[in-house]
């Protein structure tokens, strides 16, 4: 069973912190505010999206700057066939997630024929990704630059309908959730496979595991077709939480550079630490706006101030921070500190 | 009608204890107002102010642009008081000129509370909280933004008192053929050059539509669109040069405005003329930074007009209140927008969504500024009525010089070279 | 397309190219040396701007008289940045490098927010629409023309130092032997910070320069930083004229590609050259072997 595997390695403590968080999350709607169910979605989604990213990096040793490219050609696709076709997500997230893993299996194909790596391969992701955005810009038919809108209608908000993902926030939030945990313990069993065997032996010494007839380009081409079909899954996902989707704001390299975040501040090559960098940043920046406001609100500074940027610079100065002194991420200190863990760092 | 307008009421999602119910129980039920909640009977009082919503991009590259509309809005509040409509309370929001942020702040505009959200002066900003307000059934009165798409996809909850892109580039062309006839100078060849974003390609796509409908003297020898991020458009200004068009025409903001008219004097690019159909090039701002080189540009937009008694009240408010600065299109439709949505709640006698949004379908306002014999909205939510100018750069002035009915000076065309301007 | 055409535009993308080259120039030395990616490149050259942006608006100076202190204050903040907090990484796997220096990047975007707004601004100095006439067909604006002299002078010093200074030459034996250059008795540590200080120096220089060409504001900077990451690894990562040569390459090809292409395309030109870069020379047109 999978949820058994899923939770061998955590303590007593650790499965009893993991069912707290779970049930905090589950009960979320019931006693937060609707503007706490947005941020927590775009949490779980990030959540998602780290997940993948630690894939290509944490067990692939790929360090992609373009990660956004995945989710964005996912995205478009699956938004254009609705608007145009009337095609629903649940059957167009299939040719979507097979572009974003064809598109993925380009980048890392050229990447390992050309044996390009460390930052060259970050260059040449974020080129990709540049360039597919500029193309797109150019893209009349799904609206270049102005935009590619997904119909609404006023009744959109009331009801579930998990088919055309129209529906209530709360709707999202569960899915995003449901996709959250579904990504972790994806994530968990290919590890523990003998699929996740290779890519440590790969990750940890490349020769050595050549040279014991691992096939290093194939182990290394699936850890990029996983980590670009899970981003295909969560464009999918995007397209239809947000409605409109314009190139500068799905391909833009902030988006990309987003995805990164969550995991380093997490701990890369961790399974939980995505998820806990995803649950650390964007609560922090959003508790810091709110911090702002309450301080223009209350009188403490004044109100006509203009204090933009003064979040994300705050932001800058804690993940400098973490780097700083916690290198390895947060989850591996915090799991050996609370002993939740039985393997280090997992 | 109160019963069915209670029920949207408490559709309104604007704190969590309703969305819960409505999600787990499905809220229709939920009849009666008052059994809802305190908060939301004090929103249903009628002394209460309309919570409006001013989503402007007040910061980045569109900033000046969204700061100039914001004061439209601010002349709204004393001058309708003194016309008797009820109090409003301004909610002030700002996408820094991002579309995505637009449609960020849209919905926490709601969630704080907004019954009404006036907005965005960006065709691609607007789209995006449109479809926020269309989602969460609160009312879009839009200020500015000519993409056609906004009242042509059957929005329910979106009212413009703005061209869209077809009525512009008609008006502009009736204009042209108008100016070309006066002075007797017709070019014969145009070049088209504008911004790559929804706005700029939206109002391309029309031009080009409607171009042979009007059999228009000249050809469009090239369009060039550019990236709204340009960091330099000496290349853009360059191919226009190369292209030959006795004319240019212009789609664009006000920076690439400025950045546009430095790189032609420099580059001792001198058409014809220049004519605009967007913002930008009739801004204060554009004239104070490109001074006599900003002189004689025509822009083809929906002016005021003067004449009107509102037009004269909001003109003394700016002499007034700015002084340095001339009422322009940013301001008078900011302006309007603000009226329509205090036009509409005392007229629905609550801030409820639905009374609003049917207050809004019957709009009628015969007393406005604008060219527009009056403003109401078609089953699209588009006013018919909005008419377009053609105004000119004099001396840091706009004078309307089309149609001639409006028109306070002769026009100077084709315009006086860069190296004869005193 | 006429041939006055072409000319024009390859001649304003000359011009152009060599400011490129200057700021690419800072990227390469911090790589070439540290082994560093600068991912707040283009920051640090927006923070040379803004520089150039007050002393104008405060003094009323020509950003062209400011290069000389935006260069030693953004040599000094370089030096600090180096010796006090990027040493401490050198160590780590690249993406917690990244990580710190974009997390730098960001704090010097908001930072720039929070004193200067978001709003693009420009500055107008008196030659700022007058051109140069060379013969017939041939017109330079003065502004790309003095920003292109500038960018010169500044290259051609830098290279000077670093060929004939004996710290110069120091630091080029840290970059090429770093064991070595300790068991000579190099203090590899200062001269680390140095070369940061210096490539910082170079960026604001060359963001004093660009602002006779270009509005400044805090969102420009990742743009930036793509473009001389693009310049730096056509021209070979770590090779000085290589910066220069990239720079020239890509003003160029942009200034052509606007004319024959959309304008807005011009950009997807630079990306594509840089894949095939990658692909085919992954040293760069002019660098050493990297691998």
């Amino acid at each position: 069973m999978m949820g058994v595997n899923f939770l061998a390695d955590l303590t007593i403590k650790g499965k009893a912190g993991l069912l707290l968080i779970l049930a905090i999350l589950i009960s979320l709607p019931f006693w937060s505010s609707s503007y706490i169910i947005s941020v927590a979605t775009i949490t779980l989604y990030l959540a998602i999206l780290g997940q993948s990213w630690n894939l290509m990096l944490g067990f692939a040793g790929l360090l992609s700057l373009g990660h956004a490219l995945f989710v964005g050609i996912s995205a478009y696709l699956a938004a254009y066939v609705f608007s145009v076709l009337g095609l629903p997500p649940v059957i167009s997230v299939f040719p979507a997630v097979l572009l974003a893993i064809l598109m993925g299996m380009l980048i890392g194909y050229l990447g390992f024929r050309f044996s390009i790596g460390g930052v060259y391969f970050a260059l040449l992701t974020i080129a990709f990704a540049e360039l597919v955005r500029i193309s797109v810009d150019h893209m009349g038919f799904i609206g270049g630059t102005e935009g590619l809108f997904l119909p609404v209608s006023e009744g959109d908000r009331k009801g579930v309908d998990l088919i055309n993902l129209r529906g209530h926030p709360f709707m999202f939030y569960y899915l995003a959730m449901v996709l959250a945990f579904l990504t972790l313990a994806g994530c968990r069993t290919l590890l523990k496979s003998k699929l996740g065997y290779y890519w440590q032996a790969i990750r940890d010494d490349q020769d050595a595991a050549q040279a014991l007839g691992i096939n290093v380009f194939r182990y290394k081409m699936y850890a990029v077709i996983y980590s670009s079909g899970i981003a295909g899954v969560a464009g999918v996902f995007y397209a239809f939480y947000q409605n409109s989707l314009f190139p500068e704001s799905v391909f833009g390299i902030e988006r990309s550079i987003e995805v990164t975040l969550g995991p380093i501040v997490g701990g890369v090559g961790s399974l939980f630490g995505p998820v806990l960098g995803a649950f650390i940043l964007t609560p922090l920046g959003e508790g810091l706006t709110e911090l702002i406001d309450f301080l223009k609100n209350s009188g403490i500074i004044d109100p006509k101030l203009k204090l933009n940027g003064l979040k994300l610079l705050i932001w800058g100065l804690v993940v400098s921070l973490i780097v700083l002194f916690k290198p390895r991420g947060i989850w591996p200190w915090l799991s050996d500190k609370l002993g939740f863990c039985r393997t280090e760092g997992d | 009608m109160t019963d069915k307008v209670n029920k949207t009421k408490s559709e309104k999602t604007t704190g969590s204890i309703i969305s819960r119910r409505q999600f787990t129980a499905g809220v229709a039920a939920v009849g009666a107002a008052a059994s809802v909640g305190p908060w939301y009977i004090k929103n249903a009082r009628a002394a209460e102010p309309l919570k409006v919503g001013v989503l402007l991009p007040r910061s980045g590259g569109q900033a000046q642009i969204g700061i100039d509309c914001q004061r439209g809005a601010d002349a709204a509040l004393p001058i309708l008081k003194d016309l008797g409509y009820p109090e409003l309370k301004f909610m002030l929001a700002d996408f820094e000129t991002k579309v995505d942020v637009a449609r960020t702040q849209t919905a926490k505009l709601i969630d704080e509370g907004a019954h009404l959200v006036v907005g965005a002066f960006d065709s691609g900003a607007t789209m995006a909280a449109a479809q926020v307000c269309e989602q969460r059934n609160i009312p879009l009165v839009v200020n500015i933004a000519a993409v056609p798409k906004l009242t042509g996809m059957g929005l329910k909850w979106v009212f413009r008192n703005f061209p869209h892109g077809p009525m512009i580039v008609k008006d502009a062309f009736v204009n042209q053929k108008a100016l070309f006839k006066m002075t007797g100078h017709t070019p014969k060849t145009v070049t088209l050059m504008h911004v790559n974003d929804t706005f700029g390609s939206s109002l391309a796509g029309a031009l080009f539509k409607l171009a042979p409908r009007f059999k228009m003297p000249y050809k469009i020898v090239e369009k060039i669109s550019y990236d709204p991020y340009g960091r330099d458009l000496s290349a853009e200004v360059r191919k226009a040069k190369a292209s030959k068009g006795e004319a240019l025409w212009v789609v664009s903001r006000l920076n690439d405005a400025i950045m546009m008219t430095k790189e032609m004097v420099k580059q001792r690019f001198e058409p014809m003329g220049i004519l605009s159909t967007g913002p930008g090039w009739y801004d204060q701002e554009y004239m104070k930074a490109t001074g006599k080189f900003g002189d004689d540009v025509i822009s083809l937009v929906p002016w005021h007009d003067s004449n009107k008694p509102l037009s004269k009240t909001l003109e003394a408010y700016f002499a007034k209140h700015h002084p340095d600065r001339q009422v322009n299109p940013n301001h008078t439709y900011t302006f309007e927008g603000i009226m329509v949505a205090a036009d509409a709640y005392k007229r629905a006698g609550s801030t409820d969504a639905k009374a609003l949004q049917a207050a809004l379908r019957t709009t009628n306002i015969t007393n406005n500024v604008t060219t527009a014999e009056r403003i109401t909205f078609d089953k699209n939510g588009q006013n018919p009525h909005v008419k377009n100018s053609a105004v000119q750069n004099r001396g840091g002035k706009n004078l309307v010089i089309l149609p001639q009915s409006a028109a306070v000076a002769k026009p100077i065309w084709p315009m006086r070279p860069w190296k004869k301007r005193g | 397309m006429d041939f006055w055409t072409l000319a024009n535009a390859l001649a304003t993308g000359l011009l152009t190219g060599l400011v490129y080259g200057l700021s690419a120039l800072g990227l390469s030395v911090i790589f070439g040396v540290i082994r560093i990616v600068n991912f707040a490149h283009g920051e640090i050259m927006v923070m040379g701007m803004f520089f150039a942006l007050v002393m104008f608006r405060w003094l009323g100076l020509d950003p062209m008289l400011s290069v000389p202190l935006a260069a030693a204050i953004l040599f000094v903040f370089g030096y600090a940045l180096q010796s006090t907090v990027i040493s401490r990484v050198a160590h780590l796997p690249d993406h917690m490098q990244f990580l710190l220096l974009a997390a730098i990047a960001v704090m010097i975007v908001n930072g720039s927010l929070l004193i200067f707004g978001p709003d693009p601004q420009a500055i107008n100095i008196s030659y700022s629409f007058d051109s140069f006439d060379i013969g017939e067909n041939l017109i330079i604006d003065k502004t790309r023309a003095y920003a292109a002299i500038a960018a010169v002078a500044i290259s051609g010093l830098l290279l000077g130092f670093f060929k004939y200074s004996r710290t110069g030459k120091a630091i080029r034996a840290c970059a090429d032997n770093y064991l070595g250059a300790q068991v000579v008795g190099l203090k590899v540590d200062h001269l680390y910070a140095l070369t940061f200080g210096i490539g910082a120096a170079c960026l604001g220089a060359a963001g004093c320069v660009l602002l006779l060409l270009i509005e400044v504001h805090p969102y420009l900077a990742p743009g930036y930083t793509l473009l001389a990451f693009v310049i730096v690894i056509i021209g070979g990562l770590g090779s000085m004229t290589g910066a220069l040569v990239g720079g020239i390459l890509i003003g160029m090809s942009e200034a052509l590609a606007a004319i024959v292409l959309q304008p807005s395309m011009k950009s997807a030109f630079s990306f594509g050259l840089l894949i095939l870069v990658l692909l085919l020379r992954p040293q760069g047109l002019m660098g050493k072997s990297v691998k």
